[in-house]
């Protein structure tokens, strides 16, 4: 990793995703970019690997399922047997349809949940943690682009400054 | 422009002619007489005995609800009996004449076989066409920049629904003539003795119900046609000239308020009234799920029929990608309607609703359980990862099924009310669907080569083409 890292500035997210591709051709390792909002195409701009969020909503899912079959089984069924719908059977796939709604919401409610705690936990975010943007504008209208310095420093600084950066700064990496 | 592929049209002749051969032996092989009924259901149960026995025990085990369910049988039964004509008052309690109403209730049900598979397969394949051409008018309604390069897809696939309105028109006109008995409530003598149905003759009675479907059909093909004629002049204006789009907008808004009313009250009519005791207030939106995702599903093979042929260059696997997602989540929906209205007539348990799916469950069970397989765990599991809805072999695959699986959901909303317990995939069913599956490919790919594959003048085409997800 590299000491120091170019910080380029951009207000339209059009003219932000056509510097990444840019930037990305002339084979400069992007760090990071920080939006106010999602930009629709930008992970695949800057070659970032696919999300497997969808994997693990589907485990969440089916955890979720067999979560409420379980309870459910337990609850209505062996614990305090419970006439369904005045059709006293006392069986599990014979009163299922009166469980879809149940094993449906369980379902929803695991993915749903556990979905967004792993992604918070993925993207490292946690209750009082320091926010890292270095530009706390980035969160109301402004587009920042950190690349990572290698050896020419000028050229990359030609190179954003064409592609339409209001402002570019050099920062040292404190994580380096 | 697409030219019709002589083997694609040898294809659809061959359809046609074996389905009408089907056809042809289902109608010669219906009893006429009781004793001829009598000895073909003794012929096929000589095999199936043991399956039967079983069958029945099982369902001797439900010691609290079997009570229930022989009143349930004799309820359906009355509703499928056509001979009470032949069955006077003075009659009944004598054995000899009981005997008599079982063979003839079975001859009905044996009679009525050829033309309940010829009904099945006619709505299915005229419910597709009906589909794409509300799914075609949601598009131009919605102004959608996505779809217009799968325009005239829809637009052939539409095309069949003058071919099937005529030949569902003729069905029903034959069946007001008392050439079949599918509509009990058209029988004066078994109304003459039902006063449920009695209450519901200023509805159901053969004039106004032949005229209420030729308002649908007139309604539905005029929409068709002038949405047709617009979308061909578009691509001839000049430039600049978007008047033929704007009136296709205008007139796709209101055939949708149109539809929506006239669809539900087709799916009463034809579909529902087969069980003129039974009701269920969602049932015209559950007929229309199941044409939607049918039509969606076709639109979808179609366009990959003849991309692979190498037609539609511009279309992409975004394109795909989006009816896939349709595929997805109409099944859903289907499901979501289907298990609404099975839910609460199985919770409340009302002998006059719950009949209906005691049929279905005791008579029809594997094709009903079979059909919620087919029609919602399969493409739930194949079309829910994103890759494999982009995938063509997939939406092929699953494509199949669904399609399969929806004439099955007709099958089960036809076959239990005017054949009972006698149903078989036999030869009037296999030829029915293969006839009109050979006509349907016929007047469809007849269709999309008169009018080039693409609606060039439509003011979206430059977004469609662009169009990534």
């Amino acid at each position: 990793m590299s000491s120091k890292l170019v910080h380029a500035v951009y207000d339209d997210d059009d003219t932000l995703l056509h510097a990444v591709k840019d930037v990305k051709k002339a084979d400069y390792h992007i760090e990071e970019v920080f939006t106010p909002f999602p930009v629709h195409g930008l992970d695949h701009a800057m070659g970032l690997a696919g999300t497997r969020i969808a994997v693990a909503a589907f485990m969440y899912g089916i955890l979720g399922f067999t979560v409420a079959v379980v309870m459910i089984n337990y609850i209505m069924i062996e614990d305090w047997p419970q006439n369904i719908g005045g059709k006293p059977s006392f069986s599990f796939i014979e009163n299922l349809p009166a469980f879809i709604p149940v094993m449906f919401e369980m379902t929803v409610f695991f993915a749903a949940h556990l979905m967004v705690i792993t992604f918070y936990l993925r993207s490292k975010l946690w209750p009082f943690k320091k926010a890292q943007n270095p530009m706390p504008e980035t969160t109301d209208d402004k587009f920042l682009m950190q690349v990572a310095v290698e050896v020419d420093e000028r050229k990359l600084m030609t190179l954003l400054k064409k592609s339409g950066a209001i402002d570019i700064s050099i920062h040292e990496n404190e994580q380096a | 422009m697409y030219i019709f592929a002589l083997r694609l049209k040898i294809t659809a002749f061959v359809l046609m002619g074996l389905g009408f051969i089907g056809l042809a032996i289902g109608f010669a092989s219906a009893p006429s007489t009781v004793a001829e009924a009598q000895a073909m259901v003794a012929d096929a149960h000589g095999g199936h005995g043991d399956a039967h026995g079983s069958e029945h025990n099982t369902h001797d085990t439900h010691a609290t609800d079997s009570n229930k369910k022989d009143n349930h049988h004799d309820d359906v039964n009355h509703a499928t009996t056509h001979a009470h004509g032949e069955y006077p008052d003075d009659a009944h309690g004598n054995d000899k004449h009981a005997d008599d109403h079982h063979g003839e209730h079975l001859l009905h049900q044996l009679q009525n076989k050829p033309w309940a598979a010829l009904y099945v397969a006619a709505f299915f394949f005229f419910m597709i066409a009906l589909g794409a051409l509300l799914f075609y008018a949601i598009q131009r309604a919605a102004q959608a920049g996505w779809s217009i390069l799968l325009y005239r897809v829809m637009e052939g696939i539409a095309a069949y629904l003058v071919p099937g309105s005529i030949i569902i028109y003729v069905f029903l006109m034959l069946t007001g003539l008392h050439a079949n008995h599918l509509f009990v409530w058209m029988d004066a003598d078994t109304v003459a003795h039902d006063e449920i149905i009695q209450g519901k003759q200023g509805y159901l009675n053969v004039p106004f119900f032949l005229i209420r479907a030729a308002i649908y059909l007139l309604g539905w093909n005029a929409y068709r046609y002038f949405s047709r004629k617009f979308s061909l002049a578009q691509d001839n204006a000049p430039s600049g000239d978007i008047s033929n789009h704007k009136k296709n907008f205008r007139i796709s808004a209101g055939f949708l308020v149109f539809f929506f009313v006239t669809e539900s009250m087709m799916a009463w009519d034809w579909i529902m009234s087969l069980d003129p005791h039974w009701f269920s207030t969602l049932f015209g939106w559950y007929v229309l799920a199941s044409m939607l995702v049918t039509a969606v599903t076709v639109i979808a093979l179609v366009s990959i029929y003849l991309k692979s042929k190498g037609y539609l260059p511009k279309v992409n696997d975004s394109h795909l990608h989006d009816l896939a997602k349709f595929m997805f989540g109409l099944s859903v929906f289907w499901t979501y309607l289907w298990f609404s209205q099975f839910m609460l007539i199985w919770y409340s348990n009302i002998p006059e609703e719950v009949t209906y799916f005691l049929t279905r469950i005791d008579d029809y069970n594997l094709p009903f359980f079979g059909m919620l397989v087919m029609n919602f765990i399969f493409p739930l599991l194949i079309l829910m990862s994103s890759d494999y809805k982009r995938s063509n072999w997939i939406i092929v695959m699953a494509g199949i099924i669904i399609v399969l699986g929806h004439y099955i959901d007709i099958f089960n909303m036809i076959m239990p009310a005017t054949v009972g317990d006698q149903w078989f995939i036999g030869w009037a069913e296999i030829g029915g669907f293969l006839f009109f599956a050979g006509l349907f490919i016929y007047v469809v790919f007849r269709e999309l080569s008169k009018a080039p594959l693409e609606a060039s003048g439509d003011p979206y085409v430059g977004e469609s083409e662009r169009f990534v997800y």
